[in-house]
């Protein structure tokens, strides 16, 4: 299945979604050296954010989150793309593009699809295309 | 965003890679707020200085990206990670490391600020002007009090602008997009700064919308509009508030109890053993407010009142400085209460503060226990 999608950073990328309704603040939320959620009343507490695909509505917050975004990057603890659910924000925008990291925003198809079981997704946001290629 | 013809040599390389960088950030944050173009600005802030923050990946980005670059308007700087005069508690490696961040800026001409209250401490451009300032108070601050046209900047999108000299035209530059879609009616009388900064978190929480109208609620004094900034700021989408007196669009009440529970959110503790003021750093006008109220006492827990360079050595020569520091209070400039490495586990188990940033921060970054109390009422608790 494919579900169209607008392109904020091009690239191309595939990885298992790690997925959430909240939002994050990349500075006070994240471990940059790990890549995983370290704030502990976040629903992805734990989790780690590396090799995947980020689906989440958006960042909030502190300003500098844009350079944590590009520490993970620096560590090789960043996902491998990123998909805005609900609002593409300046913080994942300007972090993604320093980072070369793929992002898109979810424009529609979004409801017909649920993105709460595991799934392998391929992002290819030069073409605004989201192929899910696995749902486990 | 559609780009000029040179725009697209630029962002190709045409005057190197940081340019090139800086371009690509300009062109992916005008995709994701739908900008139509870019548009020159006067003003840049930038966020990202504190090495506390940025860490080391951050420092060596800005090393190599400050070799080929150059700002194109005034440019000004948050804060850093200590007090230039005051490093005796500071490890030296993380002074060599905030220096080489500062080296890098400095040396693309920024001012060497080191403020979060830029409005207070500078001339900023007129009312009307495009701006790009990354600190979200100073966002939030200069669109709702001095008619700056500003969107809510990342440290890169702001750092992007500062080298161009433009910025994405979207979303808050757009007159017609301020318009509040939400009001916000409080149903109590605002009588301190902190429901002015708890009323500021909540409506940042819950309002997913760039602007929003506040019912009801006069701003006596800048320190009331300072922390409604940076209670706003301080999470969510809000770059803006517009007080009226008239309720437009859906109307959301903020009561006794969402200041309460906006409140329980932040506190963490009955009391703190390090009273913390400063976030937004403190201007003159605070500054002798507070002095006022501790006239002839003394704190009983040790107190640091952060303020910019330039605000101090203005409180210095009034001799506001001399009085303040007589109640046992320490000066600290060039920093703030946010991801400090003055106040840590180490030194304090709790703190106690009037501004809702500052406990924000000192307890989900700096990991402490944060009494969350009104100034007067600080003054009146932890003195003799």
């Amino acid at each position: 299945m494919t579900i169209k999608c607008q392109k904020i950073v091009g690239g191309h990328a595939v990885g298992d979604a790690i997925v959430t309704r909240e939002p994050i603040n990349f500075l006070t939320m994240v471990d940059s050296a790990t890549g995983k959620i370290s704030y502990q009343n976040h629903e992805l507490f734990g989790r780690s954010m590396k090799g995947s695909v980020l689906v989440f509505p958006k960042a909030v917050g502190s300003s500098v989150g844009a350079y944590t975004i590009y520490s993970m990057k620096a560590a090789s603890t960043a996902p491998v793309a990123i998909v805005c659910t609900e609002q593409a924000d300046i913080i994942t925008a300007s972090g993604c593009a320093i980072s070369n990291i793929p992002m898109v925003k979810i424009t529609n198809g979004f409801a017909q699809v649920s993105f709460e079981s595991e799934l392998k997704l391929s992002i290819d946001s030069t073409n605004g295309v989201i192929v899910i290629m696995r749902n486990k | 965003m559609d780009l000029t013809r040179r725009e697209e040599q630029l962002l190709n390389g045409a005057e190197g890679d940081a340019i090139s960088s800086a371009y690509r950030i300009l062109a992916a944050v005008g995709e994701a707020t739908n900008a139509s173009k870019l548009v020159p600005i006067e003003w840049a802030h930038i966020s990202g200085v504190n090495y506390n923050t940025i860490g080391e990946a951050g420092r060596r980005f800005l090393e190599e990206f400050c070799r080929d670059a150059r700002v194109r308007v005034k440019t000004t700087i948050n804060p850093m990670g200590f007090d230039r005069d005051n490093t005796s508690s500071i490890p030296q490696d993380f002074i060599n490391k905030q220096m080489s961040i500062i080296n890098s800026y400095k040396s693309i001409g920024v001012k060497d600020s080191f403020t979060c209250t830029p409005y207070e401490a500078y001339h900023l451009p007129k009312a009307g002007s495009f701006v790009s300032l990354a600190e979200t108070n100073a966002a939030v601050f200069a669109n709702s009090m001095l008619g700056l046209l500003t969107n809510k900047e990342s440290a890169l999108s702001a750092l992007a602008a500062a080298v161009t000299g433009k910025a994405p035209l979207s979303e808050l530059r757009i007159n017609q997009l301020r318009t509040p879609k939400h009001t916000i009616i409080p149903s109590f009388e605002m009588d301190n700064e902190l429901s002015y900064g708890l009323l500021g978190y909540f409506a940042g929480k819950e309002i997913k919308a760039s602007s929003v109208g506040i019912n009801g609620v006069k701003i006596r004094g800048i320190h009331e509009a300072k922390a409604l900034s940076a209670g706003i700021g301080t999470m969510g989408d809000l770059g803006m508030f517009i007080l009226s007196s008239k309720s437009k669009g859906e109307a959301i009440s903020f009561g006794k109890s969402e200041a309460k529970s906006t409140r329980d959110e932040l506190n963490s503790a009955e009391r703190g053993d390090i009273i913390l003021f400063g976030s937004p750093q403190l201007g003159l006008p605070e500054l002798k407010l507070l002095a006022k109220d501790t006239e002839g006492k003394k704190f009983t827990k040790p107190c640091l009142i952060f303020c910019a360079r330039q605000i101090h050595n203005q409180a210095k020569s009034i001799g506001l400085v001399d009085r303040l520091e007589r109640t046992g209070a320490k000066f600290m400039c060039d920093c703030c209460i946010c991801l400090t490495p003055l106040v840590t586990k180490q030194n304090a188990d709790s703190v106690v503060t009037n501004s809702v940033k500052g406990a924000y921060y000192m307890k989900n970054a700096n990991k402490l226990n944060v009494a969350l109390q009104d100034s007067k009422s600080i003054t009146k608790e932890y003195m003799t």
